[in-house]
């Protein structure tokens, strides 16, 4: 069946169970002398406004940015702008007026016709736009990918320069899951012609609050 | 699916037969390549972060056995099974049994270069197994029967038109309509039919952090988090090079992967993947094949590091001009030519010939591997072990010849001035490779010897 290990298989005449201790007497064998690893260096940026360059960046990657004040301001506007919206699901309490809070599914595939999915996140990164989310923040893993759209709320004072500050909040954080997520979902696959909405959400909008 | 026979010079005559989808793919690849610039020129520390990477990189290839059993060690911890596999016959075994157990002969997989390297998808078509792709790249290939040509843009050779005809044989869209925006819309109904309906999902893997037992995937499409949601089964793939000490180490990799592969500043989603959600069984497969023997080869052992931006394949003068199948492996380009050999030097024996040593590839890689170096280094093994081509080597048997014997290198510049001059077909037809694409220079009326002679001043 395969071509490139007839020639140099060194485990035909070994069972299965054999592998681990196998691959790694290889590795041992083989791996180079040892090489100290390198101290973490946090290399610094210092933007004039670390929340205009996180807007600009999101902007820039296809999502709509808009700066509130507060919960209020948040539901006028997604009761606006998702009028048509049959099914809204979000974590955050602040919404119950408008949306399905917090509900425990029995299976995830009941989800798929979310049409917006809106969540908090309590880390943003400015230089690149995107949001971190834990499963602490999710009833389901599969939210943040099957809503058609995504609605995130951040806090001003939860954006960060760069990954080298996020990781530095998050290198001890417990979860089963977490994702960063940076715009609506994309392709450009076809002839490197950007498309919106592959199989994720296809719009993400932003909530700042200042 | 490849051309078995053809080498690299063979196929890549094909695919220039094509001059206007040539010039084509070498523009679009080379626009991606300047994106990378513009990202990578927006960030002052980018020589830093590169240097950074790779000695996090030497530092997990020096001490990778005792990574590994850590990694290990806490992914069971978080309820994660582990598995490993001497090659590649046994990670295709090892997923084949995971469905076996469960009853299920269907699973959909999102971008894995790994089970490409594994031939997994061969392997399920003769076991009955059937593999559904769901990156849109690769679902493309997928039904046109064709391997990916690129590790990040799967169908980079292909025209939208043949895309529209395949999706109208497939998926049923209306002929002739070849706009991405509608076609990307088919696939996305056609493949969340399979995301809803598929109870194992496989994944690749971009890095697997030893301190905490987890893997993070970077994809843009979602489609590994909508399969690995919403399966019962996650089944993830990877390389035992794909290890990265601690969590903290993303906030390089992260910052460099998807910048050097497309010029984004960071993927859409960069999931970090620890314990299985409730009720779900996660997998890992840790997959050797070759790669502890990679990694006792001194020169070569550089390449382990890579963390498959495609970065080096952009830049190429001759992946450019030559497209990804006439490489005829998994990993296409510098990075795959010297990965390759590693695997069957008499299979991939032309593939470190293939460049033009210009070092481009060097200069973008991420995590600073010497990639046209092991080029240049794999020309000498391959060589001397007697896997050279067979004209290469008449010809250096020739030159060897040729050039140890003073009269008869006289005679046989004479000898080729005087053809080139006064019978040039001799030269200048379709038997001389250098001939190809070029015009054959004017010869010189009289060798540097002759000159030399005539021309000398005497000695004072």
């Amino acid at each position: 069946m395969d071509h490139h290990t007839s020639s140099n298989n060194r485990y035909t005449s070994l069972g299965a169970g054999d592998s681990k201790e196998r691959i790694l007497a290889l590795v041992k064998q083989n791996q180079p002398d040892f090489t100290d690893l390198p101290a973490i260096v946090n290399f610094k940026q210092e933007y004039d406004d670390v929340a205009e360059k996180f807007i600009t960046v999101l902007r820039g990657i296809g999502s709509l940015v808009y700066v509130v004040e507060g919960y209020d301001q948040i539901a006028g506007i997604i009761k606006e702008n998702f009028a048509d919206a049959r099914r809204i699901v979000s974590t955050c309490d602040e919404l119950a007026s408008i949306a399905e809070i917090n509900k425990m599914y029995e299976d995830p595939h009941l989800l798929e016709d979310v049409d917006l999915f809106i969540t908090s996140s309590n880390l943003a990164v400015a230089e690149n736009g995107a949001a971190w989310i834990t499963d602490k923040q999710l009833s389901e893993r599969v939210l943040p990918f099957i809503a058609q759209e995504i609605a995130l709320v951040i806090n001003k004072k939860n954006i960060v320069e760069t990954m080298h500050d996020a990781y530095d909040k998050i290198a001890d954080e417990e979860y089963g899951f977490a994702v960063f997520i940076a715009g609506p979902s994309k392709t450009a696959d076809i002839e490197q012609s950007l498309v919106l909405g592959a199989h994720g959400p296809k719009m993400m909008t932003v909530f700042v609050v200042e | 699916m490849h051309n078995e026979s053809k080498d690299h010079a063979g196929l890549a005559e094909d695919f220039n037969k094509d001059e206007r989808r040539v010039e084509w793919h070498d523009e679009t690849l080379w626009w991606v390549r300047q994106k990378r610039d513009k990202a990578a020129n927006g960030i002052a520390e980018w020589e830093q972060l590169r240097e950074a990477a790779s000695q996090i990189k030497n530092n997990v290839l020096s001490n990778l056995a005792a990574y590994l059993l850590q990694f290990e060690e806490k992914a069971i911890a978080n309820g994660v099974i582990v598995h490993w596999a001497a090659d590649a016959n046994e990670h295709n075994q090892i997923v084949h049994s995971i469905l076996k157990k469960h009853g299920l002969n269907k699973i959909i997989k999102s971008k894995s270069m790994l089970t490409e390297e594994c031939h997994l998808n061969e392997y399920f078509k003769h076991q009955g197994v059937e593999v559904i792709d769901t990156d849109l790249g690769e679902r493309i290939v997928q039904l046109a029967g064709e391997a990916p040509s690129h590790i990040v843009l799967p169908c980079i050779h292909k025209k939208k038109e043949e895309i529209g005809e395949l999706f109208h044989e497939h998926l049923g869209t209306p002929k002739g309509n070849a706009d991405p925006q509608f076609l990307t819309n088919a696939a996305r109904l056609h493949l969340r039919d399979k995301f809803l309906t598929r109870k194992v999902a496989l994944t690749g893997v971009n890095f697997a952090i030893a301190e905490t037992g987890e893997f993070v995937v970077c994809t843009n499409e979602g489609n590994a988090d909508m399969g690995a949601h919403l399966a019962d089964v996650h089944i993830a793939c990877m390389g035992i090079e794909k290890i990265i000490p601690q969590r903290k180490h993303l906030g390089y990799f992260l910052r460099l992967l998807a910048r050097s592969a497309t010029g984004q500043p960071i993927t859409t989603y960069s999931s970090h993947f620890k314990q299985p959600r409730k009720g779900q069984e996660l997998h890992i497969v840790l997959v050797d094949n070759g790669r502890s023997r990679q990694l006792g080869r001194a020169d070569f052992r550089n390449s382990l590091k890579c963390i498959r931006c495609g970065a080096c394949m952009n830049t190429c003068p001759v992946y450019r001009r030559s497209g990804g199948h006439s490489y005829h492996t998994a990993i296409a380009g510098p990075i795959g030519s010297i990965l390759a050999p590693n695997l069957d030097m008499t299979k991939y024996a032309d593939l470190p010939f293939a460049s033009t040593l210009c070092g481009s590839c060097t200069n973008v890689c991420p995590v600073k591997i010497d990639i046209h170096e092991q080029l240049y280094k794999w020309r000498q093994v391959l060589v001397k072990e007697g896997h050279a081509p067979a004209v290469k080597k008449m010809g250096m048997q020739g030159m060897t010849f040729t050039l140890s014997n003073p009269s008869i290198y006289h005679i046989a510049g004479k000898a080729g001035r005087w053809m080139m001059k006064n019978i040039p077909f001799v030269v200048s037809n379709k038997m001389n490779p250098w001939f190809k694409q070029r015009e054959m220079p004017e010869p010189p009326a009289n060798s540097f010897t002759e000159w030399y002679k005539k021309n000398r001043k005497p000695t004072p």
